[in-house]
């Protein structure tokens, strides 16, 4: 039953690890920019809810609707101020800028809030649970976190197949000239995309608050799930985005019944399995 | 009316430039007679940076290969030298270029892997594998699990009895990997590898068309670079007596320092990194107290860097002069 148990459990924890990666695929498919400081971003949203729950007192799921715009705010002025500037046919400067900018806002953090662990409070909805079958609790936050995930992913997909600014994002994801001389302004479209990346970033650095301990120092470690879950899942594909979460989740849950030490290298097995067999992922966004 | 072409490669900066280097060269191996302790260790940590800064350069600034993930080949170096010297009792000088030797080949399945991974992502899968590298050298309950492990002093008393004579032996290494590294990228450059690599860097399209086999280059390169990192690595910790997995597969101390070192000198040039590792060295002593804004200030300094100045300090300087110290092209001069 234990067995049973961390996989359930690593599924709902695959939910974070899809909205860590939901982002970073949503960015790369519009501008091909890999940001090595989503993992960053992750945790600066996270403080940005402590500063907010500890200012207004709200719930820590109530402080969505102040964080998401401050992130989003904060995307927009970033991709127009520093980002647009780097992004070109070389892949040198988008990496080693985003690189620096992991740096300075792990740095930052550090000098603001110190190296001490933080967690948001939830309150009782925390240690919530259901009974599903015999043996086998659902605590409600990882319920909600999962659930979040499907919810962030299909309106995501929403966005991206069924809007005016989803179209925007195609056209200049296939051909960024063609869509300028259709009337597009790519560096607003550009900004516009990290602007909803971040919005996803919010949600999750909010959820990782929740779940557990942060520190400043966490971000890499973000990065590197969210790029695992990416890669399992197969480039382009939302859908399979989630998928890749869940079977990361899924493999740190049954590496740890194995052994505590063996969570996170288990994942990185995973991934390291998909990439030798399956190369273009599990999920492959079918071409044509 | 007859014109010849002179085609020649050295020029008078580069001539004056490299008598300079050697000099400079002679005079840092003699610093044993002339510098105290202290002043060993930071010439000795000097030559450390320009060797991993030079190997980073060769793989991100004429490879392509933008890796993050460099500290994998150094902790696995100093591991290596701390299993061959506690468990074998091997001599540590020995050790590294076993140490080495490891890394070459475990960066052969390393690079099929990775090098399946396009431009950015292949960053982030170097720094995957040298997570996996820390986090299993951290099981290893032998080599002291997640704390880490020490060097005895009697181990070390292998290289040499008095204790003088051990810190000259480890300096003199240090010196020859910095300078060995950077000539080593040097006159790679000027063979027929870098004459493919410098065409990669400008087009791998094209070069591809004219027949260059741009993957086996590329991997021959990966691997090459993983061996010397490896061996400066085992270096490093040779000098610290400890290593715990975290220091070993630190991204700050063996990636994030090294890739500013190189940005703020000259990315894919060879004085670049040199250059990078003074200015380094310069700031650090200005700005170390000041603990984490330091990293602040030289992240936002890169980053400024790469905006304004993509070329760093000496390829800005390059391009306005014109002048190259360690010419890898040929130039042609017309006499009637």
């Amino acid at each position: 039953m234990n067995w049973v148990n961390a996989i359930v459990q690593g599924i709902l924890v695959g939910g974070l690890y899809a909205l860590f990666a939901a982002g970073l695929s949503l960015i790369f498919g519009v501008m091909r920019l890999v940001n090595i400081a989503h993992g960053d971003l992750i945790i600066l949203a996270a403080y940005v809810a402590l500063v907010v729950v500890q200012l207004t007192g709200l719930h820590p799921l109530a402080s969505l609707i102040a964080v998401v715009p401050l992130m989003a705010a904060f995307g927009y002025a970033l991709q127009r101020g520093i980002l647009n500037r780097t992004l070109g046919k070389d892949i040198l400067p988008p990496l080693l800028v985003t690189f620096g900018l992991s740096v300075i806002l792990q740095n930052g953090l550090l000098q603001v809030f110190t190296a001490d662990s933080r967690k948001l409070n939830a309150g009782a909805m925390e240690t919530m649970s259901f009974n599903a079958v015999a043996g086998i609790n659902i605590g409600l936050m990882p319920l909600l976190m999962f659930l979040t995930a499907v919810a962030v992913i299909a309106g995501l997909q929403f966005v991206f197949y069924r809007t005016a600014m989803g179209r925007a994002f195609r056209a200049v994801s296939d051909d960024k000239e063609t869509a300028r001389l259709m009337g597009l302004d790519n560096d607003k479209v550009y900004a516009a995309a990290m602007a909803l990346c971040l919005s996803v970033v919010a949600i999750a650095g909010i959820f990782l608050a929740i779940r557990s301990n942060f520190d400043p120092a966490l971000g890499p470690g973000r990065l590197i799930f969210g790029f695992e879950a990416v890669i399992i899942g197969g480039l382009g594909n939302l859908w399979g985005t989630l998928a890749g979460g869940v079977i990361l989740g899924v493999a740190q849950g049954i590496g740890a019944q194995i052994d505590p030490g063996w969570q996170l290298l288990a994942g990185h097995l995973a991934f390291l399995l998909v990439l030798a067999f399956r190369p273009k992922g599990l999920f492959p966004r079918i071409e044509g | 009316m007859t014109a010849a072409a002179i085609i020649t490669r050295s020029t008078r900066a580069s001539r004056i430039a490299g008598v300079l280097a050697l000099a400079a060269v002679i005079l840092l191996a003699a610093a044993p007679w002339w510098g105290s302790r202290a002043d060993l260790r930071l010439i000795g940590e000097f030559a450390t940076y320009v060797a991993l800064a030079s190997l980073w350069n060769l793989l991100a600034g004429y490879a392509g290969l933008v890796s993050v993930g460099q500290q994998a080949y150094v902790g696995l170096g100093g591991y290596v030298l701390f299993t061959c010297v506690l468990f074998l009792g091997l001599n540590p000088l020995l050790a590294i270029p076993l140490a080495g030797l490891a890394a070459g080949l475990l960066a052969i399945p390393v690079a099929k892997l990775v090098f399946r991974l396009q431009g950015a992502y292949f960053a982030i899968g170097t720094w995957v594998v040298a997570e996996v590298l820390r986090l299993s050298f951290a099981q290893v309950q032998a080599l002291g699990g997640g704390s880490g492990i020490s060097l005895p002093v009697d181990a070390v008393r292998a290289i040499a009895s008095s204790r003088d004579l051990r810190e000259w032996f480890i300096y003199w290494i240090s010196l020859g990997l910095g300078t060995g590294a950077v000539l080593v990228a040097y006159l790679l450059l000027r063979s027929r590898i870098g004459l493919a690599l410098t065409a990669i860097r400008d087009s791998e399209v094209a070069s591809m068309s004219l027949g260059v086999r741009i993957t086996s280059v590329k991997f021959a390169v990966y691997v090459l670079v993983a061996a010397a990192t490896a061996m400066v690595g085992s270096l490093i910790f040779l000098q610290k007596l400890r290593i715990t997995p975290d220091a070993a597969f630190s991204v700050n101390d063996w990636t994030a320092f090294v890739i500013f070192i190189v940005v703020i000198g000259g990315i894919g040039t060879i004085e670049g990194p040199v250059i990078g590792t003074i200015v380094y060295f310069l700031l650090r002593e200005f700005l170390a107290d000041l603990g984490s804004t330091y990293l602040l200030i030289l992240g936002a300094l890169a980053i400024v860097i790469m905006l304004a100045a993509p070329k760093g300090i000496w390829g800005s300087i390059a391009q306005r002069f014109g002048i190259s110290l360690f010419p890898t092209g040929y130039r042609v001069h017309w006499r009637e």
